[in-house]
């Protein structure tokens, strides 16, 4: 997953709720980021209940850096 | 003429006449081998530090003062830097130094007066900075609202960990954390966190560090007020939470920090949002993108109305078709997402598709309107101009249709 999905996704919930509260947008522009914050927010909901947590621990190599599962 | 010299000669034979060196000699060793090594208290003066590493000084009080030499080996180890004025208890041995027939003291260890040796480290290394800059608030860098990846330092084997990971696993599991293990405690706890902080840095895919050992005594702490870790959080680009002991704990590294939190427990609920929460307000943002979209249904629906009263449905089934498939699409999505929430906003749409469908062209010709079309294209009739005399149309009504010939056309 792309960083900061989480952020972006929700920040853009928020314009979008903001944008329909303005009220100048038109019916099918409405309709589009209506259908745009419903796909986000499904996104945000997902990643909220995503049940495994992940504890890698960081290892320098000569090559670069490495994670490893604990 | 002899007689006259006999006592003078007699008095030095019978007394041992010393060289300034045996003299000294002996005054060493009376001093060094029957004072031991004792604790003396006074107030610093005239204080050096030769670019030796060496450190003379003066002890005084009121009535007298004792020159002070304190050799570089045991100089290195000192936590504080002993300034003049300052009140101290030094623990050394006299020694005599030869060759300017002078005594001193030679310092094994120098303590601040009243106030332990750490404080008193803490209290300059604090200042120092301070003065530098390092605790500026506009150096701060904001901690993300909403980080994915969280890179810990701290001992893999601590307190620290375990209440991070449980308060992190209960308020955001999604979050992926990667620890650089670090020893916490020991002399060389303080560059192994530095090295952390700094390959955290070098990596550079976490969006925030939280840095911190659980509760100890100040020096267990020790490592998180030393420099070597306060310029190495100053200079992390990742923003830094620091996380040193108990809430009544305060480190250099949280004044260097980004963010202090008063405890490991602390730090994970400042660096995530529990998801209960965050449940609650996305689905407060839908409830309001649902019912914006309610309004400007019900208002395209007005906008139906008047295109239906004003004789020209020419584009009204269209719309309704469209409109009609997006509530489904709507309905269906909702539903699925939030079926409990949600399903008396999905019944309510159903109301409004009922209600659209009243507007159908059906309805309308249930009320006695009709459609005409040209037979030859099937072409809606809105106009007299598309019609001609002789031309065949069918009309459409409510219940069933008729074709007639067109005898008579008046243009407007």
């Amino acid at each position: 997953m792309p960083k900061q999905k989480f952020e972006a996704a929700m920040q853009r919930l928020e314009e979008i709720v903001e944008e329909m509260e303005q009220g100048e947008l038109s019916l099918e522009e409405s309709l589009k980021i209506f259908d745009e914050g419903m796909e986000l927010s499904r996104f945000c909901y997902d990643k909220l209940n995503q049940a495994e947590q992940q504890l890698k621990r960081i290892v320098k190599k000569d090559e670069g850096f490495q994670l490893e599962l604990i | 003429m002899t007689d006259l010299y006999e006592p003078y000669i007699s008095e030095h034979e019978d007394e041992h006449v010393y060289s300034v060196a045996g003299i000294t000699r002996e005054i060493k060793v009376l001093l060094e081998s029957t004072i031991p090594t004792v604790w003396v208290t006074g107030e610093i003066s005239n204080f050096t530090k030769h670019s030796s590493g060496h450190l003379y000084f003066s002890l005084k009080d009121a009535d007298a003062q004792l020159a002070c030499t304190m050799w570089r080996s045991r100089a290195g180890s000192l936590r504080f830097m002993p300034e003049n004025g300052m009140k101290v208890v030094v623990q050394g041995c006299i020694t005599v130094y030869e060759k300017r027939g002078s005594y001193q003291l030679d310092v094994s260890k120098i303590q601040p007066a009243g106030i332990g040796e750490l404080q008193m480290a803490f209290e300059q290394l604090k200042q120092k900075l301070l003065e530098e800059g390092l605790f500026d608030d506009d150096h701060k860098k904001p901690i993300p609202p909403y980080p994915e990846r969280i890179g810990i330092v701290t001992s893999p084997t601590g307190a620290a960990i375990q209440d991070l990971l449980n308060i992190l696993n209960r308020r955001f599991p999604g979050v992926d954390l990667i620890i650089n293990p670090v020893k916490v405690q020991g002399d060389d706890a303080a560059p192994d966190i530095a090295r952390a902080i700094d390959e955290f840095n070098e990596y550079g895919d976490v969006d925030v560090l939280i840095v911190g050992r659980g509760g100890g005594s100040l020096e267990d702490l020790w490592a998180f007020n030393e420099e070597i870790v306060a310029r190495a959080i100053y200079r992390s680009k990742i923003p830094v939470i620091s996380a040193v002991g108990h809430e009544v704990d305060f480190s250099i590294s949280d004044f260097v920090a980004d963010l202090r939190a008063p405890t490991p427990s602390a730090a994970a609920e400042l660096a995530v949002q529990d998801r209960q929460e965050l449940s609650n307000k996305i689905l407060w943002m839908l409830r309001k993108m649902h019912s914006h979209i309610k309004n400007r249904i019900q208002l395209q629906q007005e906008k139906l109305q008047n295109l239906v009263n004003s004789y020209s449905f020419r584009r009204t089934p269209d719309l309704i078709h469209q409109n009609e498939q997006r509530l489904d699409e709507l309905t269906r999505s909702l539903k699925n997402t939030y079926k409990h929430q949600l399903e008396i906003l999905r019944q309510r749409i159903d109301g409004r598709t009922q209600k659209l469908r009243v507007l159908a062209p059906e309805s309308v010709l249930k009320r006695g309107y009709s459609i005409c079309t040209r037979k030859h294209d099937g072409r809606i009739v809105r106009n007299a101009n598309e019609l001609a005399t002789n031309d065949t149309i069918t009309v459409k009504f409510h219940k069933g249709e008729a074709d007639g010939t067109v005898t008579d056309v008046r243009k407007e």
